[in-house]
């Protein structure tokens, strides 16, 4: 052999000496992220478990020392999340699709995907503050149509982004394709684009929805809390997440027990969130092939 | 292209020469001294060019030579897109098409495009036929299912998909896709369809029957077709323009521009010395 192959033969070895050691570091990076995922999910679920009971969702929030469930905050947390995503959704698709379609490489197109990103990644406890300065204070009291809007204001940036990303990935040879049938552009978007997007924009709203399902700062300044049952949403409004922090910062016992109940809830309904959108994508994915 | 047409280049002042050829049929497509600029660059330099009626025209010549977009400007599909502008005139029966003031609507319908990739709408194989006549005209539907069988039928596709018209048209094969896109474009009847390199992402069966159909399209519409592949423009097509920068350097019937070409580029081009 020559010194070329032996060259060659040193090269190869140390590749696969580096592969190895890039595999390893890599397995266990992976390994330390999980391990911290399980766990967190193990503790909701051993100690959300055992705190499932009929009651949950048939009885109110309790005084410390009585028995009870989280019905209204349930109900709290159901009917801010739908009218959040009533809100913003519209708002988002709409805006998604005036960047994507009608300014996408413009300088006015850039600073408003600039300044979404700013909201996207702003604290919720800004958002909270916001709607209390504006709505709560204002109105001099607490309620539940403040909370909505304030997870709206959740909603919108990750709708806005979700939108604006999956009508970019449309080929612009569907558009062209439309376009020269004669199709007008707002007919083309409504009725060819939302159509090949359809999976990608409803993931990013169910995606949105799973954000919110768990915000509790945003809530505290603005639906705050509610003891007991009520369905007027011009007054303060129960939510699991706040409820959730109001019992597990308590000294009580039966309060933890339903806060680790309310925190199983909320995990199992993101985790349910996450699976139905993946589903939706997958689904998509095959029907493309 | 002006030095290398000179004997016909007093024909007018300001426009480029129009190779105008003995024995060929009206014009159904003119274009008369067409610039076209992807913002300061311009991509096409004073174009003439005639398409006749009724015949299958190839446009052909190197990558970034401009023959797409020329094809492009002829239904104005490239106003889409910011910063690109063509000048001059794009003569359509005689009404200039790049006028703003000519309907986009109307040069929609009458000049229909296929493009290089296959693109059917993600919804059913009626409904991507159905959906842009349901645009021009109200149907009854036993009438819409007529054109719809009848559009098919043109792009070779009915017997194919006639017990599968309500499944997604995103399952189809490469190339009853694009058949299928024919079919859109025929199924509004136009009277000038463009073809975009319809078969350089298809095999060599599929591009034969879009060949095929191409032949047999032209009894009813006029057919421009820019294409990278020599062998089949030259099966092909009636006449031929040949590109080269921007410039059109020679238009003829096709058999003269394969077998006798006039100018030194062409035969060069069409002999494989370049492109």
């Amino acid at each position: 052999m020559s010194a070329v192959a032996d060259a060659s033969e040193r090269l190869y070895r140390l590749r696969r000496v580096k592969n190895g050691i890039a595999l390893a570091l890599a397995v266990v990076a992976t390994v330390f992220g999980l391990f911290w995922l399980v766990w967190i999910l193990w503790t909701a679920l051993s100690n959300g478990l055992s705190a499932i009971n009929g009651a949950l969702f048939t009885q109110m929030t309790p005084a410390p020392g009585e028995s009870g469930g989280l019905l209204n905050a349930f109900f709290g947390s159901l009917v801010m999340s739908a009218m959040a995503i009533a809100i913003g959704a519209p708002i988002g698709v709409a805006a998604g699709t005036y960047l994507a379609e009608y300014a996408r490489k413009n300088a006015l197109g850039e600073t408003i995907r600039f300044v979404n990103d700013i909201l996207l990644s702003a604290p919720s406890i800004v958002l909270g503050l916001f709607v209390y300065t504006i709505v709560v204070g204002p109105l001099g009291h607490f309620s539940g149509f403040a909370g909505a809007l304030a997870l709206a204001l959740i909603v919108i940036p990750v709708v806005v982004r979700t939108t604006d990303e999956m009508l970019q990935l449309v080929p612009s040879a569907m558009r062209e394709a439309a376009l020269s049938l004669g199709i007008p552009q707002w007919k083309m978007t409504l009725q060819v684009l939302y159509r090949a997007a359809l999976s990608g924009i409803v993931t990013g709203v169910l995606l949105a929805l799973a954000r919110i399902s768990g915000e509790t700062a945003p809530l505290l300044f603005t639906a705050l809390n509610n003891q007991y049952w009520s369905a007027d949403l011009s007054q303060p409004l129960a939510s699991v997440p706040v409820v959730i922090f109001q019992y597990a910062m308590s000294p009580y016992d039966s309060w933890h027990a339903l806060a680790w109940a309310g925190a199983f809830i909320v995990t199992l309904f993101v985790l349910l969130l996450s699976l139905t959108s993946r589903t939706v994508l997958l689904r998509k994915r095959v029907a493309n092939d | 292209m002006t030095d290398l047409n000179t004997p016909l280049s007093n024909v007018a002042a300001t426009a480029a020469p129009v190779p105008s050829l003995a024995g060929m049929p009206a014009p159904k497509l003119r274009a008369r001294g067409l610039d076209f600029f992807y913002g300061d660059y311009r991509a096409l330099k004073n174009i003439g060019l005639d398409v006749p009626e009724n015949r299958v025209t190839a446009i052909i010549g190197p990558s970034g030579c401009g023959k797409s977009t020329l094809l492009r400007i002829f239904n104005r599909i490239y106003s889409i897109y910011p910063k690109l502008r063509a000048t001059g005139e794009v003569l359509l029966d005689g009404e200039n098409v790049l006028d703003p003031r000519y309907p986009l609507n109307r040069l929609r319908s009458k000049v229909g495009m296929v493009f290089q990739k296959p693109v059917p709408f993600p919804m059913s194989i009626y409904d991507n036929i159905a959906y842009g006549i349901k645009h021009y005209e109200r149907l009854s539907r036993s009438e819409m299912d007529a054109r719809v069988e009848q559009a098919l039928g043109h792009a070779a596709l009915w017997t194919e998909v006639k017990d599968k018209l309500k499944q997604s048209a995103l399952g189809l094969s490469g190339g009853q896709q694009q058949r299928l896109c024919i079919a859109r474009a025929v199924a509004l009847k136009p009277e000038v369809i463009l073809f975009d390199e319809p078969t350089s992402a298809l095999d060599p069966i599929a591009t034969g029957k879009i060949e095929q159909l191409v032949e047999e399209l032209k009894s009813q519409y006029t057919i421009a077709i820019v294409t990278h592949n020599m062998q089949q423009a030259s099966r092909i097509s009636d006449y031929t323009a040949f590109m080269y920068l921007g410039e059109l350097i020679e238009f003829g019937d096709t058999t003269t521009i394969f077998e006798n070409p006039k100018q030194k580029m062409t035969e060069d081009y069409i002999t494989g010395r370049y492109g």
